[in-house]
């Protein structure tokens, strides 16, 4: 009971109080509170989750797994830049506080912490994201050959909107003239008309699946039908 | 705690009082969305209707879906290497609709290598999935009959951060080289970065999400994927319970609603072009009705 039946009860009310709460402006109030309340639950969680990290990490470099280095240095990162935070080192004191350096802001621009964000954390992170590049290109190699008809067709397609979105497409096509129907052929206006009839179409279809999708796995779980999410189905 | 509860309602019964003086001049229900609680109305009519009738004996069928029936093939190919399964249920937290039917899938992955005796991996991106997952994975092992072979330390959160989580599984699967990689759930940027590195250590890979921009990467990359609807339908597909196939039934019949309203609205802006009087009704229609 406590572990299935309330759970349960629980989040078939507040998904009732979401819904409603859209149609009904009344119960909004009520909305906010389980929006909150689902915030109290996470930062809670969030404690489970540092403990749980050191846990598997230690674990790991006492155990001499492969690869236990880079754990050591997940380790040392996470444990330095809570300490940075937590102790607020290198924060600057608030004007109202001159003597009081742990009443500053420790995300403030000068502090350790801001330096961290801005000197590790995001050329990091930019790092991780730029990789993408490389493998879009890896991964448009292999989606384009043309082995099918199909694969054929996206070949074309792809072609056809890279070459248009670039000077070399309109430079390709400028023999023909910007008006009238011939104009329709010109790479840039091709590109524009396949993004807005054939993709937006398509699109669009996938997005009235994935809505209908969305409410009805919800609905489910409304109504008690699906709790896969408390760990089984019965 | 039940001091807690009483005052935590009180307040939301004085909050609500509060807010109740200021709705007395926008109206108990808000108008511009009557027809959508309308439509949500008919949605939930049309599932319950086919619930019941699913559960009182009904015949549903189904289509098969590929990258699912692929989910036992990938278990036991990982099984046969002795290598693990690695399970990637997206980057957001359990309010992700998202995130709880990755979850329903990755209960039949751990049954599956359960049977099998496979090791499945899941790193996560949020504790409370971490949490929802331990719980799913401990329930599929009981009911594979194999709870002794539970090891909770096979879920762990790694990071909030969405490329340090990134960079975390792009390492451990180029270090580990698991047989098989599933991603189901919510993801962003992230997805190609994951299914580029699954590819290239030869894992195969299955993917499932309701990210439209996300579909194309993980359709190049992976072996499988389930499109948006294919995906929230997995809950239904693998526990086969009369009850959640009765609920397609439903979503079927509000597809079927959708697609009259599409060919209403495309009837009433072809015939405003001719007929200008029409113009109110096609404005009805888009502004009042679809808006």
């Amino acid at each position: 009971m406590m572990k299935r039946t309330i759970p349960m009860l629980l989040a078939m009310a507040a998904g009732i109080v979401m819904i409603l709460a859209y149609f009904f402006p009344l119960l909004a109030p009520l909305q906010d509170k389980t929006t909150v309340w689902f915030n109290i639950l996470a930062a809670v969680a969030f404690i489970l989750g540092g403990g749980n990290l050191l846990k598997v990490h230690l674990k790991k470099v006492s155990d001499r797994r492969e690869g236990w280095a880079y754990s050591m240095i997940t380790l040392a990162a996470f444990v330095s830049v809570l300490a940075i935070g937590l102790f607020k080192i290198g924060v600057n004191p608030l004007d109202e506080f001159p003597a009081q350096r742990m009443a500053g802001d420790f995300r403030a621009e000068g502090s350790g912490f801001w330096y961290v964000y801005e000197y590790v954390f995001a050329p990091l992170t930019a790092t991780i994201f730029s990789m993408l590049a490389f493998y879009v290109a890896s991964a448009a190699f292999r989606a384009f050959r043309a082995k099918n008809l199909e694969a054929i067709l996206l070949l074309g397609t792809a072609f056809v909107i890279l070459l248009g979105r670039t000077a070399a497409g309109v430079f390709l096509t400028d023999f023909l003239p910007e008006e009238g129907m011939l104009a329709n052929f010109r790479l840039e206006n091709l590109t524009v008309w396949i993004m807005n009839n054939p993709v937006t179409a398509g699109n669009r279809a996938i997005m009235i699946g994935i809505a209908l999708g969305t409410a009805s796995v919800s609905l489910k779980i409304l109504l008690g039908v699906d709790r896969s999410y408390l760990g089984g189905g019965d | 705690m039940p001091c807690f509860s009483l005052t935590s309602l009180l307040l939301v019964a004085e909050e609500a009082a509060a807010a109740a003086e200021t709705v007395e001049s926008t109206g108990l229900l808000n108008m511009d969305r009557l027809p959508l609680l309308g439509v949500t109305v008919f949605f939930v009519v049309a599932v319950v209707f086919w619930i019941s009738v699913a559960r009182s004996g009904g015949q549903i069928k189904v289509r098969e879906i590929a990258g699912l029936k692929a989910i036992e093939e990938a278990v036991g190919r990982a099984t046969e290497m002795g290598r693990s399964v690695l399970f990637v249920p997206g980057i957001q937290d359990v309010s992700e609709i998202q995130t709880i039917a990755g979850i329903t899938v990755l209960s039949k992955v751990a049954k599956t290598a359960a049977e099998y005796d496979a090791k499945v991996e899941v790193p996560v991106a949020r504790t409370l999935v971490m949490v929802t997952a331990r719980e799913t994975v401990q329930e599929a092992f009981l009911a594979a009959g194999r709870p002794d072979a539970y090891n909770e330390d096979l879920i762990y959160y790694v990071t909030d951060e969405q490329f340090g989580y990134v960079a975390y599984l792009s390492g451990m699967m180029v270090r580990e080289k698991p047989a098989a990689c599933i991603y189901m759930g919510c993801f962003y940027a992230e997805s190609l970065i994951l299914a580029e590195t699954g590819n290239s250590i030869g894992a195969i890979q299955v993917a499932g999400t309701a990210m439209p921009a996300q579909l194309p990467f993980f359709v190049a990359a992976c072996d499988y994927t389930l499109i948006g609807e294919e995906f929230y339908a997995a809950s239904a597909y693998l526990s086969e319970s009369p009850a959640e196939l009765g609920s397609l039934k439903g979503q079927d019949l509000a597809k079927v609603l959708a697609f009259g309203l599409i060919g209403l609205g495309a009837l009433l802006a072809t015939a405003t072009q001719f007929v200008p009087s029409l113009q109110g009704a096609f404005d009805f229609f888009t502004g009042t009705l679809l808006g």
